[in-house]
């Protein structure tokens, strides 16, 4: 877009883009960037149990959520979709799932083993919590212990699957810490990688816009569809202009106004990409290589949860004020352009660009840096919100339960 | 010298403060990223990091352009200068 900005480095050379990472090579295919063994609950009841097992068993991490019970229609699919979906990313190399009672559990299990990888699945009616944790750790620990023998091997780049999503934006996102994402896809699109957006609500303003950057006009008919369902939805549920909710009291704090300003900060994040479809929450992407939009909500566990089960390996996550957001099994890399949020919370920032700001840096030389740091987490580094603890995995519930 | 102010697009009508803060009747110095120009403006208030100014007087109803785009419209009359945010201008949508 902005031509001089997405030039050469100022020493006048191109970097090199790797063409490989060092990933875990899964039974479908699939490589991961990470190696976990999750134990996964069905429903809310089951989390106890859940996290007895992690805790017995060292290396394992449970997902407690609090839903999975009474869930009915398009609420139940999506509940299955992102639980099958969870447990089927590279990022996990085997799965505990247990659940109440043996129908769901199994549903879960199966979708999972589709995948080929180890899975098992363990109910708690009529045995109890602390028979199901006996079995449970047992069957844990044999997987933990096979999943620590798997080593990383070489990687086509196109074995990425990148999903995006920003937090806690303020003009500096759209300045740019969003547009560096945008040269990172501009970058790594051609060589052959999954990539996907959302936050169906925070395009409000810049829909039609953003409705033009479909490859084809099914996609961009579809956007405008899924847009419009969710604003319809939005002007049903609100009491008020939605003040304080979109934009967030950080957004404002940090000068964002309204949610058509915040709408074309967050469309910087897709660069000159076109999008090939559009998805449902937490689906699977399924016409190849290229850049995918995902119906989501805007809040940033809920969005990054959706596209981790609909199998994204690895999350770039702009930030402006300073979300601290991180994922159980999707690695989710920071960065920010606000020099006042690298001062006071630099622990979470794994990528600082503030230097664009003063004009140090430039709009490509930001992007080769993000690559950089992509391809390191991918790799291994931990991220800033790995380090942290943060696993926040929250389940997105469509409507009330029956 | 360091630039103070950002502009997105040529047409926007407000910039977005760079540096920590500008203050009261201090010269700014702005860039406008489309084109590569510059420009100068004095600014009436003092508006922090991330915040906007206005570039042009604006009047009740007149849209506020961003990325070129419109992002809302002024709610209460604004003087080239001024600090630009919730107090003054509103979305379009909700």
């Amino acid at each position: 877009m902005y031509m001089f900005i997405t030039s050469k480095r100022k020493s006048g050379k191109l970097m090199e883009i790797p063409k490989s990472f060092l990933g875990y090579k899964r039974e479908n295919g699939r490589a991961g960037t990470r190696n976990h063994v999750i134990i996964l609950p069905v429903d809310d009841i089951s989390n106890a149990c859940a996290e007895a097992v992690a805790n017995n068993i060292k290396g394992t991490i449970a997902l407690p959520h609090s839903y999975g019970r009474l869930q009915f229609g398009a609420d139940l699919e999506l509940h299955f979709r992102t639980m099958i979906g969870t447990g089927s990313n590279p990022n996990v190399a085997a799965v505990i799932v247990i659940g109440i009672e043996p129908k769901w559990t199994k549903r879960i299990v199966d979708g999972i083993a589709k995948t080929g990888k180890p899975v098992e699945g363990f109910h708690i009616e009529r045995t109890g919590d602390i028979g199901t944790v006996m079995k449970a750790s047992k069957k844990a620990q044999e997987f933990v212990m096979w999943a620590s023998e798997k080593q990383r091997e070489e990687c086509p780049i196109s074995d990425l699957w990148i999903s995006v999503k920003c937090g806690e934006s303020d003009t500096t996102s759209g300045l740019a810490s969003n547009p560096t994402v945008g040269n990172l896809m501009d970058k790594l699109e051609p060589l052959g990688v999954h990539l996907c957006f959302g936050e169906t609500s925070e395009l409000t303003g810049a829909e039609k816009v953003c409705a033009n950057r479909g490859a084809t006009k099914e996609a961009s008919d579809k956007f405008m569809k899924t847009w419009s369902a969710y604003n319809d939805f939005i002007l049903k549920e609100a009491t008020d202009d939605l003040s304080e909710s979109q934009p967030t009291a950080g957004n404002i704090a940090g000068g964002l106004t309204t949610i058509e300003e915040k709408a074309f900060g967050n469309f910087q994040k897709i660069g000159d990409c076109k999008f090939i479809d559009v998805l449902e929450p937490a689906e699977e992407p399924k016409k190849g290589k290229g850049l995918y939009f995902m119906d989501t909500s805007s809040a940033a566990a809920e969005c990054v949860t959706l596209q981790a089960a609909a199998g994204f390996n690895i999350h770039l996550f702009p930030t402006g004020q300073g979300n601290i957001v991180g994922n159980p099994i999707e690695p989710v890399v920071k960065l920010t352009a606000n020099p006042l949020t690298v001062k006071s919370m630099g622990e979470h920032i794994d990528c600082d660009v503030s230097k664009i700001l003063s004009r140090e840096m430039n709009l490509s030389e930001a992007g080769d840096k993000l690559i950089e740091t992509t391809i390191r987490v991918a790799n291994g580094r931990l991220t800033c919100a790995e380090a942290l603890g943060h696993k926040e995995f929250v389940m997105t519930k469509l409507y009330r339960s029956a | 010298m360091a630039t103070d102010i950002i502009i997105h697009d040529k047409k926007d009508n407000v910039g977005v403060v760079v540096t920590e803060k500008i203050t009261p009747k201090q010269d700014c110095k702005c860039w406008i990223m489309e084109d590569d120009s510059s420009t100068d403006i004095q600014s009436m208030d003092e508006i922090p990091l991330g915040h906007k100014i206005a570039m042009t007087d604006l009047k009740e109803g007149d849209t506020i352009l961003k990325y070129g785009h419109d992002i809302g419209k002024v709610v209460k009359s604004i003087k080239k200068g001024e600090h630009v945010h919730v107090h003054n201008v509103k979305t379009k949508k909700w």
